[in-house]
């Protein structure tokens, strides 16, 4: 089956003063329709910025290379207005920050009845009817009282569910979650996951979750792709990264996440931090900060190495014997 | 919770504003007057007679006499059409050429905006009325062109109010999210921005009025704008000027007409912008 969305490759740098940065360093995954994928990793790892890459959004000075292709079509090679086309249509965003993504200006069956005009060229009239359609299907009570409500009127995570309405209105192919539960309370966080999961099952789509939280991969994704410092340094399946992770990153992120069942006491964390992408050291990446790292590591950059089927690793000592 | 659009929100808050209320209520007098000359004038504005020169105000004439002996009550209720639509039309104009280039300059961005900004500062370092009247003589002695004059040299006013509140919007989540639901660039510009800055335009506009009311009643004074015999406040002050000490009333009423329709444009500008903006609190 032709994946949803297939990354090869991916490189995104910018040219800056300082000279050229390279925000993404060959990412590679490809995930199938129905299924998610999460992207794990710190701040500044180049978690957004691929999903900006993805969706075309950015702009002036950034340059994207690889292979991108959405359900078989090569999205590089299209004209920026093709590629304008798919989004919102085959492709949709939802952002970090609930509070802020919707238009002011416009009560919420507006703002989705405007994508459905946009991209379906249906009347106002069927456009709002649609809308009204999309926001119950996002759960949201009363669909039809909310719709004539403005942003400011709405919950955080009221305003969520509006602003995957308006991402799935149109049944994209691809979604992609920059975040979406990041901003919220933790009760409404869980409703918000529950319901991509949902929606996910009943149309088909894919999601690309992008996430720093751990806990949201566990129960959310199908697939895991854990990046450090614009690489993927592990891909796994959504199980295998709790049951045998393999990169000393990965293990460091697990460490970090609070366990119910875990002793008591300071959270672990990981010392240091990310390395400057201008002054990218030899070897790993990773390997100033990793408590396994031998000599070798320092000189040898490492590739992504399968371990097992759907799972890779970035490291040298990979596969790690009960470290 | 309350259920109100932004926009009951605004006019509730506007009809707190008592002083707003009262310039509201002078402008739709004076509009009302300007539109209903013709029927409520108790003479002909233009109509000249040799056997009432210069009478002071009496009850068959409320503002006295000119020195064509022509009703001053009726030339202000005359006059009005010409400020009103100069101030309209002018500010309605200047909108519609500074808003769509404003936000071209801010969206656009690079060499687009610094064309367009550059163009902008240049027109505002000349001194608004200065620029008026070079434009108003250079196009010739005509209402149309003294309205004309006045809405280029008011139009980088709103090139500046939009392109600021265009940047201000780009770095908008919502702007982002217009754009990752493939709205191409003018829809973006036009569907998503340009309601957000309706507001700040709205009140710009009213007081933007009263400015080009003031340049319409100058120009005309210098006999740029409306010609004669056809009357305005403007050229009812220049003519009244050879008889201030003779036929004082010749000067003060189309004098009072501008000062209370300016104040009230302002005073009303002023509500409006307090009502519009949720974050500037009276009292």
């Amino acid at each position: 089956m032709t994946p949803a969305l297939a990354v090869t490759g991916l490189t995104v740098s910018f040219a800056t003063d300082r000279g050229v940065f390279r925000a993404v360093d060959g990412l590679s995954f490809s995930v199938a329709p129905g299924e998610t994928l999460a992207i794990v990793g710190e701040s500044g790892c180049g978690k957004s910025v691929s999903s900006l890459a993805i969706m075309g959004l950015l702009e002036g000075n950034a340059r994207v290379g690889g292979d991108l292709r959405l359900a078989g079509q090569d999205l590089l090679a299209m004209t920026p207005e093709a590629r304008r086309k798919l989004r919102g249509a085959d492709m949709a965003m939802i952002f970090q920050e609930p509070m802020t993504s919707l238009n002011p200006a416009f009560c919420a069956g507006n703002q989705i009845a405007e994508v459905l005009a946009l991209h379906r060229g249906l009347s106002r009239h069927a456009a709002y009817e649609e809308a009204i359609r999309a926001l119950d299907q996002v759960r949201i009570p009363d669909a039809r009282r909310r719709a004539a409500q403005y942003p400011h009127q709405l919950s955080g995570g009221m305003r969520q569910r509006v602003m995957i309405a308006m991402a799935l209105a149109c049944r994209p192919k691809l979604l992609i979650a920059d975040e979406p539960t990041t901003a919220l309370d933790v009760t409404v966080q869980a409703q918000i996951l529950e319901l991509l999961d949902e929606l996910k099952r009943e149309t088909g789509t894919a999601i690309v979750l992008i996430t720093h939280d751990l806990g949201v991969v566990a129960d959310h994704a199908e697939q895991v792709v854990v990046m450090y410092a614009g690489r993927a340094v592990e891909t796994a399946p959504g199980e295998a990264i709790f049951t045998h992770p393999e990169h000393p990153y990965t293990i460091g992120l697990l460490g970090a996440a609070p366990r119910l069942d875990g002793p008591r006491g300071r959270l672990a964390s990981i010392e240091g931090t990310v390395p400057d992408p201008m002054h990218r050291p030899p070897g790993c990446g990773f390997a100033p900060r990793c408590p396994f790292a031998v000599a070798e590591c320092t000189v040898t950059d490492p590739a992504l190495t399968m371990l097992a089927p759907g799972h890779a690793a970035a490291c040298l000592l990979a596969p790690l014997e009960a470290a | 919770m309350n259920a109100d659009s932004p926009r009951r929100r605004a006019l509730r808050r506007f009809f707190q504003h008592r002083l707003a209320v009262l310039g509201l209520v002078v402008v739709v007098v004076f509009i009302l007057a300007a539109v209903l000359a013709p029927w409520v004038a108790p003479y002909d504005p233009i109509q000249t007679s040799w056997t009432r020169l210069r009478k002071p105000p009496s009850a068959a004439f409320l503002f006295g006499t000119d020195e064509n002996g022509r009703d001053v009550f009726s030339r202000v209720l005359w006059g009005a059409r010409a400020s009103l639509m100069a101030g309209v039309v002018s500010v309605l104009a200047a909108m519609l050429m500074g808003v769509p280039l404003g936000l071209l300059a801010g969206l656009a961005g690079k060499w687009t905006d610094a064309l367009i900004s550059r163009i902008a500062d240049a027109m505002l370092s000349v001194p608004f009325l200065i620029l008026a009247i070079a434009l108003a003589a250079f196009l010739g002695p005509a209402l149309e062109n003294a309205m004309l004059a006045i809405a280029i040299s008011a139009a980088p006013v709103f090139v500046r109010l939009a392109r600021g509140m265009a940047l201000e919007a780009r770095s908008a989540d919502w702007f982002e999210a217009a754009r990752a639901l493939g709205n191409p660039p003018w829809r973006t510009a036009l569907l998503h921005v340009l309601p957000n800055i309706v507001p700040p335009l709205l009140v710009q506009g009213t007081l933007a009025i009263a400015e080009a009311i003031i340049a319409e009643a100058s120009l005309s004074f210098l006999g740029l704008g409306q010609q004669p015999p056809q009357p305005s406040w403007g050229s009812m002050l220049n003519s009244a000027q050879r008889f201030l000490t003779q036929a004082p009333w010749m000067a003060i009423y189309p004098g009072v007409a501008i000062f209370v329709v300016v104040l009230a444009f302002n005073v009303f500008g002023d509500g409006l912008r307090d009502a519009l903006d949720p974050r500037s609190q009276r009292r």
